[in-house]
Formats: structure tokens, C-alpha cells, sequence
């Protein structure tokens, strides 16, 4: 099974990293926001797409169109992202592509789910929270423990 | 040595220029800092807009004391690290970010063994002072808990996808098809 997976450098990073025992056994392709990363699994190259602020849109089109040129030659069957912006475009593109999608909100967000969470809400297969109680106020949230 | 981080993607001068000037004042030359795209220029930090990111997970490794926004990036690495972290959240009142959720998060990790906050430039210099004296030990592996993991697992290693049929019977009785 192929599966990519997308976090921004930084805290989605760590956070997807501590999680990459999930993965293990499966094709893996990591892509991020920045150069010169270490890949958590596997030994295919971290790729990098550009970051994109969610509020401004002109720089979301080279961020979509890395995202294609990814998908094309990669093809996954699962696209996972612990956020941010660009990990939920991975996720709106990966549904187009017809894979399946796993949405894991950061646990900074302890008092409502990201913007990019709520983007993702609708289509992703799998949307996880790390908060309990985001969980019970939302049932289509899932909340599976906390990365820490 | 003494590691700054405001992240890259936000400016915060506050807290660029409050250490930048008690390393002035206390000629400390061993404070580094990333600075993401603050405004204020350091004077006696040695500054960078960006570090590659596993080289600062080096520097991470080898600081003293770490001085952060209220990123959970930085908060995690400090906790595995066992490195005492002093956290300055983002003011989304005076534009530092675009919502408060650093508050929210130094409300949940604020009280942890190695976190010192600091709600404001008067008390990040109060600890910059006994920043000497601040103490921490590792509170967390480098793994989420195995429960979380194998919950994950079971859906990402979960074969294929219901056939249609089934899935539109689940849709009908009203459960959702991943619920099988």
C-alpha cells in the first residue's frame, strides 16, 4: 500500500512524526514545507511543496500544482496529514484522486477543531481530534488519545 | 547555549527584542535564534530567519534553555529533550497570530515540570534572569501512546474499501460505513 503523508515543518511535523509506527509495513512518502528533512520512514526522499498561508490564495496554486506533480507519480491509496494548510489541499486532491483520507487535528487546537480541520470535515474518511471533549460536542470527530 | 524560536512563519518582535536586549545588557554571546520573519534586527543574538530543520533539531539537542512562542513543535521537542523551555504566547490582539490558541495551549502545558510561561515581557524577563537556575528532565519518548497507534493502524492498514453495496445497507441503517 502506498500512503502519503503531509505535515508542515514544524509542530505538525513532530506531531506525525510520533505517530509514524502506524504507517510501518506501507509505502511511505513524506512531504513538507521545508528542505533538508529526515525521512521518519522508508527511504524515499522527504519531498517539498510550498507553504501556503491559508489566507492568501494566490500562493495556494504552486502548492496545489506540487501536490499534483506528486500524486501523478506517486498514486497513493491514503493520504494522511496532521495540517496545515497545505495537508488539507493533500487531502482535497487525494479525495479527486480517489484515495482515502485520515485527518489528524494538531493538539494545539484544544478549543475548536483548525480552519483547516473544518475545510477537511466533509470529505475526509478518518477526522481525529485530540481532545475529548471536541469530540463529544462534534460526532463526526474521533478522538483516539493524544500524541503525547 | 540559549536557543531562541519564534517559528518561520510569523514575525514576533516582542519577544525578538526582549531577549535581544537582556543579552545586551547581560553581554550573554551564546543566545541563538531563529527569527522567522520578525522585523526587529538582534544586536548580540546570533540570528537566522530560517535553520534547516534538522540542524535545529541539533541545536535543540545541545542548548541549555529553550525560549519559544507557544508552539507545540518547540513545547514536544522540549519535553523529549527533557530541556526546561521558558513559552511566550502570540498575542492575537496585537497581531501576532491570526487566533488565540497559543493562549489555549499554555493554559493545557503550562503547568507541566520544565515549562515556565510567560504571559508578558516583564515576566520573560524575570525568568531570563534565573534563567541559569531553570531545570527539566525528559517527561515524554519520542512515541505517541501504543493505544493511539493501534487505533490508527487498524484504519490505515485496514484493506480495502466496503463495496459499494455494503456501504450504501450502512448508509441506510443509519451508521456511518467506517463504523463497520
Amino acid at each position: 500500500m502506498r500512503i502519503l503523508l503531509v505535515a508542515s515543518a514544524g509542530g505538525h511535523w513532530i506531531e506525525l512524526h510520533r505517530l509514524k509506527a502506524a504507517f510501518v509495513g506501507a509505502d511511505c512518502q513524506f512531504v513538507s514545507t521545508s528542505k533538508g528533512m529526515t525521512p521518519p520512514l522508508g527511504d524515499r526522499e522527504v519531498l517539498e511543496i510550498p507553504d501556503t498561508a491559508r489566507d492568501s490564495a494566490w500562493t495556494m496554486a504552486p502548492t496545489l500544482a506540487g501536490l499534483f506533480r506528486i500524486f501523478r507519480a506517486f498514486d497513493p491509496h491514503l493520504v494522511v496529514s496532521t495540517g496545515a494548510a497545505p495537508g488539507a489541499m493533500a487531502l482535497l486532491v487525494g479525495k479527486m484522486f480517489g484515495a482515502r483520507t485520515i485527518w489528524i487535528d494538531s493538539i494545539a487546537n484544544s478549543e475548536v477543531l483548525s480552519l483547516s480541520g473544518r475545510l477537511v470535515r466533509p470529505i475526509a474518511d478518518l477526522r481525529i481530534t485530540q481532545w475529548q471533549h471536541l469530540a463529544e460536542k462534534n460526532r463526526s470527530l474521533r478522538y483516539l488519545g493524544q500524541i503525547l | 547555549m540559549i536557543l531562541v524560536s519564534v517559528g518561520t512563519q510569523l514575525p514576533f518582535d516582542r519577544l525578538i527584542r526582549t531577549v535581544d536586549q537582556w543579552a545586551t545588557d547581560h553581554r550573554r554571546g551564546d543566545v541563538i535564534a531563529q527569527i522567522g520573519p520578525t522585523h526587529y534586527r538582534p544586536v548580540t543574538m546570533k540570528s537566522f530567519s530560517h535553520i534547516p530543520y534538522d540542524s535545529f533539531r541539533d541545536l535543540q539537542k545541545r542548548c541549555a534553555v529553550m525560549i519559544c512562542h507557544a508552539g507545540m513543535g518547540s513545547i514536544i521537542t522540549a519535553m523529549e529533550f527533557g530541556k526546561p523551555i521558558i513559552v511566550m504566547p502570540r498575542n492575537h490582539q496585537l497581531g501576532e497570530h491570526r487566533n488565540g490558541h497559543q493562549f489555549a495551549t499554555l493554559r493545557q502545558f503550562g503547568n507541566r515540570p520544565g515549562i515556565y510561561a510567560a504571559d508578558t515581557e516583564v515576566e520573560l524577563l524575570q525568568l531570563l534572569d534565573r534563567v541559569d537556575e531553570l531545570t527539566a528532565y525528559p517527561t515524554l519518548n519520542a512515541k505517541a501512546p501504543t493505544s493511539f497507534i493501534d487505533q490508527l493502524a487498524t484504519f490505515v492498514h485496514r484493506p480495502e474499501k466496503p463495496p459499494a453495496i455494503r456501504r450504501i445497507r450502512h448508509l441506510l441503517s443509519g451508521k456511518r460505513a467506517d463504523a463497520a
